[in-house]
């Protein structure tokens, strides 16, 4: 057997390839699902919070910022075994999913309410007093003069921690979510083949590529526009 | 309430662990010692590589980025760790975390060094080039410093991001905090130790994070 040969016969079989595709498309579909949940509930909270902060009550907003730095801070996989190990000892047991989706979530709300809230607070004192001065309340002012504002300007770094976070769904794996390489490492394991792990990573990258790529054309696109 | 205490902050059994969890820090802060400056040095290559005039080095290495940008890391981590065996190329965890490290720290630092580099004016460079500095000369003397001084923030918050992902080295049993943490998790069938690494993390971490703010802030007023 030739070098190339044995190379194939590792990574690209093509038995493997055709035994295993059904599971590996399962896990796609479990990765876009909770990917898609995650960038819904992270950025709709980080939306929220960085709106409520905008009021400035003392109390609320210190638990916000705490919110937000420890979540800005801790490895999400800490966070995912302490919740999905811990709260079966509590008596309370979530499914793995919703324990991803969970952490996943709070870790891009952290992230985008500091987006948000830059964009809040680069907004200039003098649109806020316009806005109030026509007559609009202080949470229309926000809601219809700085929040969109705000979320322009947000685009483009939120676009690169949205990516960022959103593959982290491959976390998932050490607490058994079905996701792509959940599903290759076990066809690993079963077939004593490396071919299902090179599928998942090859399904990442057909997944992942183009949202990189886009990601890149949105951030120039605002940089230039910012120029 | 006596039961979630119990479960999540029993002083005694973080007492017990706390020597494992210390070791375990030690390991984190070396396996950061190698892969942060590894990353970086990585990503200055992409960034120069990238700017560079050669088209025939531009495209692939484009497309290598994209493609660690695309890929989790552990994936990577994964793939290097158990399918590269099937090769017959065995790494050790460390080698292992290092090369899924590096494939995805410099494609991150390379992004940030070149966004820096692209920051400096065409004109920087005819001057610096006009005095009769080389381009090398100009690179390192005249451009990288306001470089890195325009994107200090992104290289800061990227740092605090591989620290962070240390963390999943954990996977391939490299003993790092979070690996000593979950392995007393799972002798005293309690969370405490998890909730002890968090701790740690929190307090390596939470002063990052707030620096990070910080010169985001500063540079957003410049």
């Amino acid at each position: 057997m030739t070098n190339w040969q044995r190379f194939v016969d590792t990574f690209f079989k093509p038995e493997m390839m055709r035994q295993y595709w059904p599971s590996i498309a399962q896990g796609v579909l479990v990765t876009v699902e909770i990917a898609a949940a995650v960038v819904a509930t992270g950025l709709l909270l980080g939306l929220l919070l960085a709106s409520l902060r905008a009021y400035r009550w003392q109390a609320i907003n210190v638990v916000i910022v705490i919110f937000v730095d420890v979540f800005r801070a801790l490895p999400p996989l800490v966070a995912i075994l302490l919740i999905y190990f811990g709260l079966p000892g509590v008596g309370v047991n979530l499914p793995s999913f919703i324990v991803l989706w969970l952490v996943l979530s709070l870790v891009l709300a952290a992230f985008a309410e500091e987006i948000f809230w830059a964009g809040i607070t680069s907004t200039a004192k003098g649109q806020w007093e316009a806005a109030r001065s026509t007559g609009l309340s202080f949470s229309e002012t926000l809601a219809f003069v700085v929040l969109p504002q705000a979320i322009r300007l947000g685009v483009p770094p939120l676009t690169n921690r949205t990516i960022a976070i959103t593959k982290n769904t491959a976390l998932g794996t050490v607490i058994g979510v079905g996701e792509i390489l959940n599903q290759a490492t076990a066809a690993q394991s079963f077939s004593g083949n490396a071919t299902p792990l090179m599928m998942g990573a090859i399904a990442y990258v057909l997944l992942f590529v183009p949202v990189v790529v886009v990601g890149r054309w949105i951030e120039t696109r605002f940089a230039w526009r910012r120029a | 309430m006596e039961q979630i205490l119990q479960q999540f902050l029993n002083v005694d059994i973080m007492l017990k662990v706390w020597p494992l969890l210390l070791r375990g820090l030690g390991t984190t802060l070396y396996l950061c010692a190698l892969v942060i400056p590894l990353g970086l040095a990585g990503g200055l290559l992409v960034a120069l590589l990238l700017g560079g005039h050669n088209r025939l080095a531009r495209w692939p290495l484009l497309a290598l980025v994209d493609l660690f940008r695309a890929a989790p890391p552990l994936v990577l981590l994964i793939l290097f760790y158990s399918g590269l065996p099937f090769a017959g190329i065995r790494l050790s965890p460390t080698a292992a975390v290092c090369l899924a490290f590096f494939c995805n720290t410099s494609s991150y630092y390379g992004e940030i060094y070149r966004a820096g580099i692209e920051s400096i004016g065409r004109g920087q460079w005819e001057a610096a080039r006009s005095t009769g500095l080389g381009r090398l000369a100009t690179l390192i003397w005249v451009v990288l410093p306001q470089a890195v001084r325009n994107v200090l923030p992104d290289l800061v918050s990227n740092t605090v991001e591989v620290v962070k992902l240390t963390s999943i080295a954990s996977v391939v049993s490299f003993p790092e905090l979070l690996y000593s943490a979950d392995m007393a998790r799972s002798l005293t069938f309690n969370s405490s130790p998890v909730v002890l690494a968090a701790i740690i993390y929190l307090a390596l971490l939470w002063p990052l994070v707030r620096l990070v703010s910080r010169l985001e802030r500063g540079v957003a007023t410049h």
